[in-house]
């Protein structure tokens, strides 16, 4: 009898599990991501000729439950007509059952990995702000993304933002200004009310069925109880918060361990971001922390005041989060119109050089 | 605000500043009132024609050279009819205050909406 190594048998796995893409349009190049409940493939379609991405479901002896989350997923995405949402171009069933849906490709780098090169904060809030817009506009069409974090938002080469894995996206309700597409993309109501899940934090990376929604350090306080159904868009709006505590410190939100006053743990608070780096503006810091406060009350009521709040950062304008003293007020100003103080300045130093030298 | 109102009102008040530093003067500081005076108008005359270029030409910089040569001009017909030929004194703080104007309504004031059809 002849042994197979363990080597050989994974190839064997990894071949066998190959999707076959025989019978479609597609032809599969390499693998790009695997996750917990799909793996992403770079394919081409040969009819168009252009290349793409196709999410997959990872094997053929899956649940129903979950093929049907993956339609769900791709459902969810092609309602959201965005430029910020990657749109879903095709989703049908492979020849062993697997479910797959195809995607644009997005050709570019991860918001953490965007973040590593890229150390002007305008710049960085820039981005935070079309993050800001596309997940408004899923919240506009009664859908919470509940898995916000840099590794789901990609940059694109030209600078454009990608909101990514919509895969345990919760909808809220049925949006009232898209009657025609929910004729089409209406869920089924077995559908719309899945709940995937009974939270449980603690792995990173991708979501899988059944067992976790969103990520630590990223999920509100709320997702991390387990409180499926009080999640709303103020849990994502928690995640943008976490995500511009990332911009703001380079550093993914730690809570601030601080005794309780029965002797327990509380991680509810975290570690301010001017404590990591004390540059951070003061207002900047009050924006981040209203987003990531831990009442769901406490925080922005939805994503377009928080996108508003970072607009008036990007324009040196007072933010409702911070209240600032008449100091601050001026010295905003000034560094706002820095060239005409600079100006006014040089005019006076002129002005007194004329009256101290006497005339010759 | 408009661009020749904040023209106006910068013009105005670099220029009555302007003229009331004539009172380190002392040969000229028994006619501070008409230097004010003056010095003013010719603040609202500069920021006038700097508003009303700044509104139809959106460029820092000429707005910038416009308003340092508007400043410039001004203060040398001034100095040319001011007794005493203070033709650096004037000219100098004149074609900085028309300099600033020509900034600052370069920055800041809203343009008129483009007209359409």
């Amino acid at each position: 009898m002849k042994w197979i190594s363990d080597t050989s048998l994974d190839h064997l796995r990894a071949v066998a599990s190959h999707p076959d893409f025989s019978a479609t349009k597609y032809s599969l190049l390499r693998e790009l991501a695997h996750g917990g409940m799909g793996t992403v493939y770079l394919a081409e379609d040969l009819e168009l000729g252009r290349q793409l991405a196709i999410k997959v479901l990872n094997t053929p002896e899956v649940s129903e439950e979950m093929a049907r989350r993956m339609i769900r997923e791709a459902r969810i995405i092609a309602r959201l007509e965005h430029p910020g949402i990657v749109p879903v171009h095709d989703v049908g069933l492979l020849p062993d059952g697997r479910v797959f849906y195809a995607m644009k490709l997005v050709r570019g780098s991860r918001l953490d990995e965007y973040a590593l090169h890229e150390k002007s904060v305008k710049d960085r809030l820039r981005k935070f702000q079309s993050v800001c817009d596309a997940v408004a506009f899923a919240h506009a069409h009664g859908v919470v993304h509940r898995d916000l974090k840099p590794q789901n938002i990609m940059i694109g080469s030209f600078g454009e933002v990608l909101v990514l894995d919509w895969g345990v996206a919760k909808i809220l309700r049925e949006s009232a200004n898209n009657s025609s597409e929910a004729v089409t993309l209406r869920l089924s109501p077995s559908e719309s009310n899945a709940q995937p899940d009974s939270a449980a934090p603690g792995v990173e990376g991708f979501t899988s069925d059944g067992t976790v929604i969103g990520t630590p350090h990223y999920m509100s306080p709320e997702q991390a109880r387990g409180e499926v159904d009080r999640l709303d868009e103020r849990s994502d709006v928690y995640s943008l918060g976490a995500i511009l505590y990332f911009l703001l410190t380079d550093q993914a939100p730690k809570g601030e361990n601080t005794n309780g006053s029965n002797g327990t743990q509380r991680t509810e608070l975290v570690v301010k971001p001017r404590s990591i780096n004390s540059k951070i503006a003061k207002a900047a810091e009050a924006v981040c922390l209203k987003a990531m406060a831990h009442s769901r009350t406490s925080r922005y009521e939805g994503v377009r005041d928080l996108s508003i709040d970072v607009g008036r950062l990007l324009d040196s304008e007072p933010v409702s989060a911070y209240k600032e003293n008449a100091f601050e007020k001026l010295g905003r100003w000034v560094g706002k119109n820095r060239f005409l103080v600079l100006l006014v300045l040089a005019y006076l130093l002129m002005r007194i050089f004329l009256i101290l030298v006497p005339r010759g | 605000m408009s661009k020749p109102l904040i023209g106006i009102l910068l013009g105005a008040i670099l220029g009555a500043f302007d003229g009331l530093t004539a009172w380190f003067t002392p040969a000229v500081r028994d006619q501070l009132a008409s230097i004010v005076i003056s010095s003013t108008f010719k603040g609202i005359i500069a920021g006038i024609a700097i508003g009303l270029f700044a509104r139809k030409f959106h460029s820092l910089l000429i707005g910038i050279l416009f308003g340092l040569a508007i400043g410039a001009l001004l203060a040398f017909l001034t100095a040319r009819f001011a007794v005493g030929g203070y033709y650096f004194e004037i000219m100098l703080p004149g074609s900085m205050v028309g300099l600033i104007v020509g900034f600052a309504t370069q920055k800041y004031g809203r343009t008129p909406a483009a007209a359409h059809g």
